[in-house]
């Protein structure tokens, strides 16, 4: 196989510029997540700990594999809303006894580990990736529940989490609730509806109702032991599987009961040298541009991702805007969608369709490198049928059933975003780097064309049309899509699985694969491959 | 008279012992084109004497009376065997006459000297009666036999004065000896030397000697043939001993010049020739500061110590001894010996020093005492210089033997050789400091302190120096708890780099996409500590105590083979090679600061594993020789509740605190490992005694 090389300068001045740049946003993306990391902030963190407990990622430290790589998702939820970074949860794929699951992890530190519109989004996403990827569930609960204020925009949709926990449950993916605290009311139901679970004396209380709430129905005097305590639940309910004497103890059943899974991948795993690549995966931090309007050679990239760097292109002299071809990352064979040029024409949309067909003849999973400003517009592009072509191809990346991987390395705008298996379109992880941006078009275009719509209005109704308040407006609206296009914005909404050092991009689609291979891998068959 | 059996060549040996002489005998053997047998225990199956051995010959049982004591059984196991000759080694049945009959009477060599010169010997009272009437100068003494009573016995003791020394008629090594300073302390002291005598050789009876304060332990190598040739092959020096087992030996001794060692050498020979001697033995003295010496015993057999003399004459006494046997003459090298340079060795032995020499045991993971692996450790007949000076190690395991509490607790012993007595003794500490002994406890840290010692090293010794000296305070660890620090930090990294990730190869150890990524991981051992570590982008590792500064790390380079992990690490700026051996959760780190014996801690300590108050555990492994105290009976403050026995000493176990015996977990000569719960001992509640008080009034 073709082994690619790979010219960066890295004492260029671009380089240099493009490095001290990407540095500067992960340093911002640091200061963002320590907030995540901080909880619930000293005081309430310090309060947490005298009581005894461990804070939501300690747990989630010890019930992972010692020296096995934890992927943490989503850890900017929430970001530039009105809640703590974070989403007071922790999600992420981690292995418990050599197996890949997915963890989610309340943080009781963050108003009491109550669940926000947010918080759902993400424990939602979670269990999303737990059912795609056909991934075990372990759920470290101790959460207030609802966070009542906000229960108009969370009270109907919350009830997936349970339904999902049960519809995994189905699908023989297993589920299990280590209960550290509070799991009440509605939070009961995951100890409820999970196949296994462990309450710690003393600690766990879960009931539908607590003793207020009993006094307040049935005039019943209670307590909280006896109406779910872990003794009560495990000797006399029956809704503990397991008595744990305290937290390590149920950290310690945790992966017992894992063990005892008789777990096996479905997918083939890695079949290829995983050897590293033959460049320095540091020099990607220099590679992607700040300036979004200068394309960048994905080849670059790719060179400091896939294994050995050998890569072997599909049709490199047609569609030359976007790179397609063959590789593997960490021994799992992946074809290659990357935007080498921004825009997407009719040749790339009908290169892209052929070769997701290619993919899914032969179930190998897609990687696609987005740094897409959309599909070509004009009259030529219209009548040469640019939207039949854009159609195969969200057609084709739609129906593909093979498992895609996206990480948006630069600009994600229009329909490029949809083709380029944004969000929308189902895959299976979405990473971003931080000098991305996702928006329906740039900043300057969408301020541009709502001044032209104006003006043309203002011109059909025959009104003068003030240029220096269409001057402020553009100003405002670009400000805003600038803002809302923005990587944290986009990862605070849950638009993506989280954000990525460029650096690492190689290990976190490694983990990711190896996660997708816990499900089949397999395409979509029917219909041969049409030559476009 | 002519024994009718000499003359007659060996073709195949039996060696009547176990351990590294086992072994060591196997060895020269082998090089003369004798076939071997050994002999094994129960304990001892699959032991590295057994696979250095041609042919094996199980003894059933585990003691040593039932096994490798045991006359009838041993000779049982000739006969099978088809064995021509019997090598005793030392110890067991090696200075036992009865044994040498047997063999004689049953037309089998005994490699060892006629049966009148064990049995002249063998009762030191008659020895020193012997050795008196040849003309060599011997201590008072008296003897005590059973039948002995107390005012007799003082009466005795007050013949020979005081101090005197209290030990068994027959056996060696130490065991059943007491040193007594005053009369008061004399019937106590005989009646437990007879009663360790009695379960030790099957004999109580006991003697009395005079006792020279810091004296000098000084023996005469003696070689005798059956023509009448009867030679001495120089000194060795046996001073450095605790409670009379003997820990450094060399040869020659600092403290004998020309004319001292042609005066002890003659004395030998005529001790020797006065009980008509044959084979290999030794002639024991104690030197006075005066250079006066005096007769203190013969021993009838091949000696511990015996590789010192085979470093310096170039001989191998095992080599000798079978051509003896044959009844062949002694060669002319072995007539006219020559001495050259300086020999030590130490005696590496399976106890826990600082925890009052407890004897102990477990599966020896790893020993590596500074031999070439495959090349002989000692080609005696290699006379070049390059060859002695290599390291030698008499053995008795290798890296994965078990290590019981048995038998004999000596691992192996470690000699060097140099044109000097500092280089060699230089050689040897520097080969201890470097061993790698992963498993069981040694007394390695003792030696290299004894050996770097002012007093050893300006060869000023005596057999008082672990009087003067503390030994446990010598045998503390030879590792600074920052040496063990560093180990922990090392170890740490070298886990993570050739650990990679248990999930997925390739992707960075720990690897964590949020967050600083420290891992965390908790050691007990030799240092409790717990650690975070990390591994930097450009390579660096970063460690740290938790809440401390963090420390750099580079790994220049790392192996892993055979499951050892070998590093070079810049720790605090410092390249160092630290090797590192895993089993399970315990590490073994060694490098030129030492050697660290970790754990890692679980993850989950567990909140039910809990031990019942007043439970009183074993504090080594060994064999309840007394119970002083029954379920429901109620015990003061420091009485004695059990008695272990262990490795020749007697160990009590006493109640902690005044109270009522719960539970009694333990028989009366059952075994009994570390840790055991003995006896659990409910303490008096203090309302308890006030009722009690009330109850009076």
């Amino acid at each position: 196989m073709t082994v690619l090389s790979s010219s960066i300068d890295p004492r260029s001045v671009a380089f240099l510029a493009n490095r001290a740049a990407m540095l500067e946003l992960l340093a911002q993306h640091d200061v963002e997540v320590d907030k995540a990391l901080a909880g619930g902030g000293e005081a309430y963190v310090a309060r947490h700990r005298a009581r005894g407990k461990l804070t939501a990622r300690e747990r989630v430290e010890l019930l992972v594999d010692p020296g096995s790589p934890f992927l943490e998702l989503s850890s900017l939820a929430a970001w530039g809303s009105s809640f703590h970074v974070g989403a007071s949860i922790v999600t992420g794929i981690g292995v418990v006894e050599g197996i890949e699951c997915v963890v989610i992890a309340h943080d009781p530190t963050v108003r009491g580990g109550t669940m926000n519109p947010y918080t759902l989004k993400k424990n939602l996403r979670a269990l999303e990736i737990a059912k795609l990827n056909r991934l075990p569930v372990v759920n470290l609960v101790e959460s207030g529940g609802a966070d009542l204020v906000t229960q108009a925009d969370l009270f109907v949709p919350a009830g997936q989490i349970f339904r999902d926990l049960t519809e995994l449950s189905a699908l023989g993916i297993p589920t299990v609730a280590l209960v550290f605290g509070n799991s009440t009311a509605g939070g009961a139901y995951v100890p409820g509806m999970c196949d296994h679970a462990v309450l710690v004396d003393g600690r766990a209380k879960v009931f539908l109702g607590g003793p207020p709430l009993v006094k307040m129905a049935t005039g019943e005097d209670s307590d909280d032991e006896s109406l779910g305590g872990a003794e009560m639940h495990s000797r006399v309910s029956g809704l503990s599987d397991y008595f744990a004497l305290d937290e390590h103890d149920c950290l310690r059943i945790g992966p017992e009961i894992m063990a005892n899974l008789h777990w096996r991948k479905l997918g083939p795993g890695p079949t290829r040298p995983a050897d590293a690549p033959c460049y320095d995966a540091e020099e990607l931090a220099g590679i992607a541009s700040v300036d979004l309007r200068v394309p960048f050679d994905p080849l670059d990239v790719i060179a400091r991702i896939v294994d050995g760097s050998r890569f072997s292109q599909y049709k490199p002299t047609y569609g030359t805007s976007l790179t397609t071809g063959w590789a593997s990352i960490h021994g799992f064979p992946v074809g290659i969608l990357a935007n080498a040029r921004g825009v997407l024409f009719m040749e790339e949309a009908k290169k892209a369709t052929e070769f997701i067909l290619l993919a899914n003849q032969t179930d190998v999973p897609l990687l696609f490198l987005q740094n897409c400003t959309g599909y070509m517009v004009g009259k030529d592009y219209e009548q040469a049928g640019i939207i039949k072509d854009g159609a195969k191809m969200i057609n084709a990346v739609t129906n593909s059933t093979v498992p895609h991987l996206t990480v948006i390395m630069g600009a994600s705008y229009g329909a490029g975003n949809y083709g380029m298996c944004g969000r929308a379109y189902g895959p299976r992880f979405l990473f971003a780097w931080p000098n991305s941006k996702m928006a329906v078009m740039g900043p300057q275009q969408l301020a541009g064309v709502l001044s032209i719509v104006a003006r043309q209005s203002a011109e059909s109704q025959g009104k003068p049309f003030d240029e220096e308040a269409d001057e402020r407006n553009r100003r405002a609206v670009e400000e805003q899509i600038e803002r809302e296009s923005h990587a944290f914005f986009n990862s605070g909404k849950v638009y993506d699985d989280g954000i990525i050092d460029p650096r690492d991009t190689r290990t976190v689609l490694g983990i990711a694969l190896s996660a997708v291979h816990s499900n089949t891998v397999e395409g979509r068959r029917g219909f041969g491959v049409f030559r476009m | 008279m002519t024994d009718p059996v000499h003359g007659r060549p060996i073709t195949k040996l039996l060696i009547a012992n176990r351990g590294e002489i086992a072994c060591r005998v196997a060895r020269t053997a082998r090089t003369m084109s004798i076939a071997t047998v050994a002999l094994y225990s129960d304990a001892d199956a699959g032991a590295l004497h057994v696979r250095s051995a041609d042919e094996a010959v199980h003894l059933p049982g585990v003691s040593a009376s039932d096994t490798y004591l045991h006359v009838g059984a041993v000779l049982g196991a000739v006969q099978r065997s088809g064995a021509d000759a019997v090598h005793p080694g030392y110890g067991f049945l090696s200075e036992h006459a009865g044994f040498a009959a047997a063999c004689a009477d049953a037309g089998i060599t005994f490699v060892g000297p006629p049966v009148a010169a064990i049995d002249a010997m063998g009762n030191k009272v008659e020895a020193k009666t012997r050795m008196a009437a040849a003309g060599v100068p011997v201590l008072p003494g008296a003897k005590v036999g059973a039948g002995t009573d107390d005012v007799e016995l003082l009466h005795a003791g007050q013949q020979v004065g005081y101090p005197l020394l209290v030990k068994a008629a027959f056996g060696g090594g130490g065991r059943g000896m007491r040193i007594v300073a005053s009369p008061t302390d004399l019937v106590a002291a005989v009646a437990s030397a007879q009663r360790e005598a009695a379960a030790a050789f099957g004999d109580g009876l006991v003697f009395l000697e005079r006792y020279v304060s810091a004296p000098r332990h000084v023996e005469v190598q003696v070689f005798a043939d059956h023509h009448g040739n009867v030679v001495h092959l120089f000194e060795r020096e046996c001073s450095i001993q605790r409670r009379h087992q003997k820990v450094i030996e060399e040869a020659p001794s600092a403290a004998v010049d020309a004319e001292l060692r042609a005066r002890l050498g003659a004395t030998a020979v005529a001790a020797a020739r006065a009980i008509g001697y044959v084979g290999a033995g030794t002639v024991e003295f104690i030197l006075a500061p005066t250079k006066e010496f005096f007769f203190l015993e013969v021993n009838t057999r091949l000696q511990v110590e015996h590789p010192v003399t085979e470093m310096i004459t170039g001989l191998d006494l095992v080599r000798l001894q079978l051509e003896v046997a044959t009844g062949a003459p002694l060669p002319p090298d072995a007539l006219e010996p020559r001495r050259h340079g300086h020999a030590v060795e130490a005696r590496l032995y399976a106890e826990d020093v600082p925890g009052g020499f407890l004897p102990t045991s477990g599966r020896l993971r790893t020993v590596e005492l500074g031999a070439a692996p495959d090349a002989p450790a000692y080609p005696v007949e290699d006379r070049s210089e390059a060859a002695r000076v290599r390291v030698r190690v008499d053995g008795g395991y290798t890296s994965g033997d078990a290590v019981t509490t048995y038998y004999d607790a000596m691992l192996a012993k470690v000699i060097t050789w140099a044109p000097t007595r500092a280089e060699a003794v230089a050689r040897l500490a520097q080969a201890l400091r470097r061993a790698r002994v992963h498993g069981v406890v040694t007394n390695r840290d003792l030696l290299v302190r004894t050996l770097e010692h002012f007093e050893f090293v300006a060869g000023e010794i005596d057999t008082a120096f672990y009087e003067r000296h503390d030994p446990v305070a010598l045998g503390a660890s030879l590792v600074e708890q920052s040496s063990h620090l560093v180990h922990a930090l090392a170890a740490t990294i070298m886990r993570a780099v050739a650990g990679a990730s248990p999930h997925l190869a390739g992707v960075p150890y720990g690897y964590r996409n949020v967050g600083a990524g420290w891992q965390h991981v908790e050691y007990r051992g030799n240092l409790d500590c717990a650690l975070e570590f990390r591994r930097r982008r450009d390579g660096v590792w970063q460690v740290r105590s938790v809440d401390d500064v963090a420390r750099e790390a580079i790994v220049v380079d790392v192996t892993v083979a055979a499951g050892t992990i070998t590093a070079d690490v810049v720790i605090d700026e410092v390249l160092r090679r630290y090797t590192l051996a895993q089993h399970d959760d315990e590490l073994f780190v060694d490098s030129v600061l030492g050697a660290s014996h970790l754990m890692v801690a679980s993850r989950f300590p567990s909140a039910a594993a809990t031990v019942a108050q007043g439970s009183l555990r074993s504090p080594l492994p060994g064999t309840v020789v007394q119970v002083g105290a029954a379920v429901g009976d109620h015990v003061h403050s420091g009485s004695v509740l059990v008695v272990l026995e262990a490795m020749k000493m007697e160990h009590a176990v006493r109640a902690p605190h005044d109270g009522v015996v719960r539970e009694l977990r333990v028989v009366l000569g059952g075994q009994v490992e570390t840790g055991a719960v003995l006896v659990v001992v409910e303490p008096v509640r203090d309302d308890a005694t006030e009722d009690a008080t009330k109850g009076t009034r």
